[in-house]
């Protein structure tokens, strides 16, 4: 009946605002009010209602008793300061009647019910409801309305009446005390649509945390909303509202753990509900027993905990799936936390120590069995109980250690030994957990000695894998703060260096397949040795033991020597916090590194092999960071006190500082052996802090131009490119920098123009570029455009092409942030903006057999901007893109894909316009041998545009799936399977 | 050609089926990196793509069902030829047709046109053995089974893959 008269426009409720997804979907609900203008204050404004005043039509066409509301608001231009008391008091007036005539309605016919709700539900938003109004609203809903014989729209208009009530007259409600509470228990009882229990859940929730008063009806309170625990509901097909199960699941949890009021009823069921069959009842309870523990207090828990513990433990011990474990250990974990937390009475029993003592004795006896059957679920509730605070730590710590000691010492088998350290481990983790807190009590004190005399026992073992666990262990160790006693440090530094002198010798009469283990066993040793370096005072004992390590390297390959390296730079990084050891590590490091190489070089004319090995370029690479590493934390001071002795020795050959005395020949370092080494010069000048002064440097830059230019071998040239452009880029601005640049720039010129030295003259180029890019240098363009000049270049081209990733990328030895290079952010961006136009129109003027240059440059200088810029600016540039996909070379190919792969997730509609081109190319790619990395698979697009392609994809994609390699079949298989799926049903 | 669609309201037959762990995924080996060296289709990339596929009832793949195991998967990549034999989780499985043809599918979808591709179920391990055997063998009734668009929706939904 009101349906018909819904439809002329007055019938529209101003203000009403109804979910749309729901009003849509109610069939109840009338069109108009479904229409909603999503306005949400009452009275509403607009020009329309200040025109005149409104009609209020209660629905219905034998109800219509028109009703003036007057229609003011701030938002008409009329601020509520400005009326007159008279029109607040009309305002309230008209309310007041209205409110009055609705709950007078409620008493009427079923038919008119939902009506008069939505019509309460609008007055429910409006801000000038008189006091009291609202409460006897409410009064009369829990009085009059049967609210769940009510169909599913009018419930939850209800639920919504009384969470906009409870928003805006929260002491009010207060007021009313327990009854409202029963109210809502009654609304609410029987409730079965998910829509409504979301809302619901939250109305309880906050009865709960706001403090209405439950008064007796606690208990109701838990039973009306525990019956739904745990959430079995599947949404239907093609739901339209998206509601989960876990939305569910999560909202109704938020009630359950909202207060420990509801222990008493809630453990029981949760027990109850952990012991059944039901996998998705065992992981809701056990989540919800995690939630509450982060509020109950012993009080709550103790009269359940021993029926928790056991349920916990069958979990664990029975087990069928890994995420039931590892949520029972979870819950484990918040119980023993919750335990830790509570603050005891002189008088009480301390509930975590029972506690913890009964966890110990039901798995003590485990660890000890001899067919360890069920030590590690034993050894995981222990370590989870553990972890929940320094308490409970040391508390298991101290009972379980000195038994897994004995244990290991009882048990022959290598196998055995491991799985006994390996539990050792995971308790020595969790010591590094609380290890800070009070280290005079650490539990492992007392069995420092047999820990570490079973950890040698584990080294010097046969077995590699306990030797790996070994060193895991001593790592961990390392860590521990209050564990670098003089017994301690000199035993587990004994261990890993007796480990190392143990093994290096045996390594070179060993047969291939022993080395190869051997050696991966040496990278261990080393590793540990860095880890173990944490306090100044172990630092001390390894470094040396390294760089003896690194003067061995006659017995050494070229992986050996840069695995020391690897090390030395890993003990370096954790010297950087600590400026002592810093000082000790620089003193120390550099000066050996930088004597082992002169030496190394000046045996080279001898042709001795330890010297070429040292040389080599791999070797020289690894030493750079190292020495990087040691030299950019330095305060100023010191580091100038080592410039003063590095820049001479490079300089003149001074080597009077180096720890070795007998050179037999004197240092020449910019001649052709000492070039390599402008490697090191380069990671020690370049990395220093920009106030270090470093003395005759323009001598130095002078060498170093003339080297990069002029010398034959492109490692030496590049290096002396290198550690120019990193000196350029720190020189402080002013007429010497100009200077100094304008005599480079003709160098290189002069090198560029012809001769066998190009490529040298172009790397300079490059690095210097970058210098004066990363700064902004004005200078900086005038190079790059010398830079796209040269890309049409036959012979230089392609390599131009690939400086353009030289220049966008992050450098790892020179040039960043870290050795404290002039760096601006958005260089990246500026970069772009400057010379993307002059590439595209580079490329269009080029001539056909350097076009592909321009490509890849283009494709450098994308590949590295950040996605979110790329995504904006690439829809011009994609007719380019586009052509560069059928460019033959591999890497604009790829680099090309990578570019527009983002753009195919996260801009569809620009790419559905291309869709033609882009499944043409894409085709004509799958025969080409970058396809290994990035194949065509169907992209998000809207579905449509793709359709008419599916036949020929799929054809063409037959071919790929005969490749003759495997790893191009399985993307054909993938990309094919997907575009056999796509638009047929069952997708 | 298949018995009564999954998901209608019936009760499943095996309820509470046993589960195998799933092997991990085949680490790439230097040898498939170098892109000179060809690399034959071997058992276990066939068993890559059955193992993957979803049993039309249980929310788990065919492999942690062990309805498919790479012992029972042979390929002759020279002579073209490939053999699978499955195993019904139960005697009766009514499902036995509609697994028997996703593999089939599965793999017609994915290998080369030259293979000749055989999908049986492990002797004795079925009522109706004989009877699905000859039904998937038989390529006439494969095809006009993907003419049926409810069939070819619960083909596809075996195939897609989980999210």
């Amino acid at each position: 009946m009101y349906k018909g008269g819904s439809h002329s426009e007055p019938c529209c409720v101003k203000g009403v605002t109804v979910s749309k997804a729901l009003s849509c979907q109610g069939s109840e609900c009338s069109p108009a009010a479904a229409e909603g203008t999503g306005a949400v204050s009452w009275p509403l404004g607009s020009a329309s209602c200040r025109s005149g005043p409104r009609v209020l039509w209660a629905p219905g066409s034998w109800l219509c008793c028109p009703v003036q509301v007057p229609g003011p608001s701030g938002r008409c231009g009329l601020s509520p300061q400005s009326w007159g008391s008279n029109m607040l008091d009309v305002c309230f007036r008209a309310v007041t009647h209205l409110v009055l005539f609705y709950e007078n309605r409620l008493k009427d016919h079923h038919l008119v019910i939902p009506a008069v709700l939505q019509g309460l539900h609008a007055l429910s938003m409006c801000e000038v409801l008189a006091p009291g109004l609202a409460v006897s609203v409410l009064k009369a809903i829990f009085q009059e309305v049967h609210v769940q014989s009510l169909p599913q729209l009018d419930r939850h208009t209800v639920y919504s009446i009384i969470t906009n009530v409870m928003r805006t007259r929260e002491e009010e409600l207060k007021g009313l005390g327990a009854d409202f509470t029963f109210g809502f228990i009654q609304v609410m009882d029987g409730e079965k649509d998910p829509r409504n229990l979301l809302v619901a859940f939250q109305i309880v929730r906050d009865l709960i945390l706001e403090g209405y008063v439950l008064g007796p009806f606690v208990e109701e309170l838990f039973e009306v909303t525990s019956c739904y625990f745990p959430i079995d509901f599947t949404p239907p097909p093609n739901d339209p509202h998206c509601i989960q199960r876990e939305d569910l699941i999560v909202s109704l949890r938020a009630v359950l753990a909202s207060t420990p009021q509801f222990a008493e009823f809630l453990l029981p069921l949760l027990i109850e509900k952990m012991d059944s069959e039901m996998q998705s009842a065992k992981l809701d309870s056990l989540q919800t027993l995690s939630a509450c523990c982060t509020i109950y207090g012993q009080k709550e828990l103790q009269e359940f905990l021993p029926s928790l513990w056991s349920s916990l433990r069958r979990e664990v011990f029975q087990t069928a799936s890994e995420r039931v474990e590892a949520e029972a250990l979870a819950a484990l974990h918040g119980l023993a936390a919750c335990l830790s937390r509570s603050v005891l009475s002189s008088d009480t029993e301390d509930l975590l120590d029972s506690f913890l003592s009964g966890v110990l004795q039901d798995c003590r006896h485990h660890l000890c069995e001899p067919d360890m059957k069920l030590v590690w679920p034993s050894a995981k509730l222990l370590q989870a109980a553990a972890g929940a605070s320094f308490r409970a730590g040391h508390r298991i710590t101290s009972s379980v250690v000195p038994l897994l000691l004995e244990q290991y010492n009882q048990h022959l088998q290598s196998s055995q030994r491991r799985t006994i350290l390996e539990m050792l481990l995971g308790f020595l983790e969790l010591q590094q957990k609380w290890g800070h807190e009070d280290e005079e009590e650490s539990a492992l004190l007392c069995s420092q000695a047999p820990l570490c005399s079973v950890l040698f026992s584990a080294l010097t073992d046969p077995s590699v894998q306990l030797q790996l666990v070994g060193i895991r262990a001593l790592t961990v160790l390392g860590t521990l703060p209050g564990w670098c006693l003089p017994g301690g440090r000199g035993e587990a530094g004994a261990g890993s260096s007796g480990g190392l002198s143990g093994y290096g010798p045996v390594s070179v009469p060993c047969r291939e397949e022993g080395r190869r283990s051997t050696h991966s066993l040496r990278a261990r040793c080393l590793q540990a040795l860095a880890a173990v370096s944490t306090h100044p005072g172990i630092v001390q004992e390894t470094v040396p033991v390294l760089l003896q390590c690194l003067r061995q390297v006659p017995k050494a390959g070229a992986c050996d020597v840069v695995a020391v390296c690897q090390s030395l730079q890993r003990v370096a990084v954790q010297c950087q916090r600590d400026a002592e050891s810093c000082w000790y590590y620089h003193q120390t490091v550099v000066p050996c590194l930088l004597a082992v190489a002169v030496q190394a070089a000046m045996q080279e004319n001898a042709h001795s092999p330890v010297g070429k090995l040292l040389l080599e370029e791999e070797v020289l690479t690894a030493m750079v960071p190292v020495v990087s590493a040691a030299s950019a934390h330095l305060c100023p001071e010191l580091a100038a006190q080592s410039v003063s002795q590095v820049v001479p020795l490079f300089l003149d050959g001074e080597v009077s500082f180096l720890p070795q005395d007998s050179f037999p020949c004197p240092f020449q370092p910019f001649q052709v052996s000492g070039g390599r080494l402008v490697a090191l010069l380069m990671a020690f000048v370049c990395s220093l802090p920009r106030n270090v002064p470093i003395p005759q440097q323009d001598r130095l830059l002078q060498e170093l131009l003339a080297l990069s230019c002029s010398c034959d071998c492109p490692f030496t040239a590049t290096a002396a490119a290198k550690c120019f452009a990193g000196l350029v880029n720190k020189y402080p601005p002013g007429q010497q920098l100009d200077q100094l640049l304008e005599t480079a720039v003709n160098r290189m010129e002069a090198g560029l123009a012809e001769g066998p030295l190009r490529t040298q003259a172009l790397a300079l180029l490059l690095w210097v570029t970058k210098a004066l890019v990363l700064r902004y240098h004005p200078l900086s363009s005038r190079l790059t455009d010398k830079l796209l000049g040269l890309l049409g270049d036959p012979e230089l081209g392609p390599a131009v092409a690939d400086g353009f990733s030289l220049l966008m990328a992050d450098s790892p030895d020179v040039l960043h942030k870290g050795c404290h290079a002039d760096v601006r952010i958005m260089f990246r961006q500026r970069f772009f903006t400057d010379n993307v136009p002059k590439l595209v129109q580079g490329f269009h003027a080029a001539g056909p057999g350097v076009k592909a240059n321009y490509l890849k440059g283009l494709s450098h200088v994308l590949n590295h901007l950040p996605r979110p810029v790329l995504v904006t600016e690439l829809p011009t540039l994609l007719s380019l893109l586009l052509e560069a996909l059928s460019c033959p070379d591999r890497v604009v190919q790829l680099s090309t894909l990578s570019c527009l792969q983002p753009l195919l997730l996260e801009a569809p509609h620009v790419m559905s316009l291309h869709v033609d081109t882009l499944v043409t190319k894409f085709l004509g790619l799958t025969s080409s041998p970058a396809m290994v990395r990035a194949p065509p698979a169907p992209f998000p697009a809207p579905l449509p545009p793709l359709l008419p392609y599916k036949p020929r994809v799929i054809r063409a994609l037959a071919k790929p799936l005969d490749d003759m390699k495997r790893l191009v079949r399985k993307e054909a298989v993938v990309a094919r399977g997907e575009w056999f799926l796509l638009g047929s049903p069952g997708r | 050609m298949v018995g009564p669609a999954p998901g209608g309201g019936s009760p499943l037959e095996n309820a509470n089926p046993l589960i195998y762990r799933r092997s991990g995924e085949r680490p790439v080996t230097a040898r498939e990196e170098d892109d000179e060296l060809p690399d034959s289709i071997d058992d276990r990339e066939i068993f890559d793509l059955i193992r993957s596929i979803n049993d039309p009832e249980h929310p788990l793949t065919l492999e942690e069902l062990n309805v498919v195991e790479q012992v029972r998967v042979k390929v002759n990549d020279a002579e073209s030829t490939v053999v699978v034999e499955f195993t019904p989780t139960i005697p009766h499985c009514s499902m036995a047709t509609l697994i028997g043809l996703s593999i089939k599918v599965k793999l017609i979808r994915s290998l080369p046109e030259r293979f000749k591709v055989d999908v049986h179920i492990t002797p004795g391990t079925h009522a109706s053995e004989h009877a699905v055997n000859k039904q998937l063998a038989d390529k006439e009734r494969v095809a006009a089974a993907l003419e049926n668009s409810h069939l070819l929706e619960v083909v596809n939904q075996c195939l897609s893959a989980r999210s």
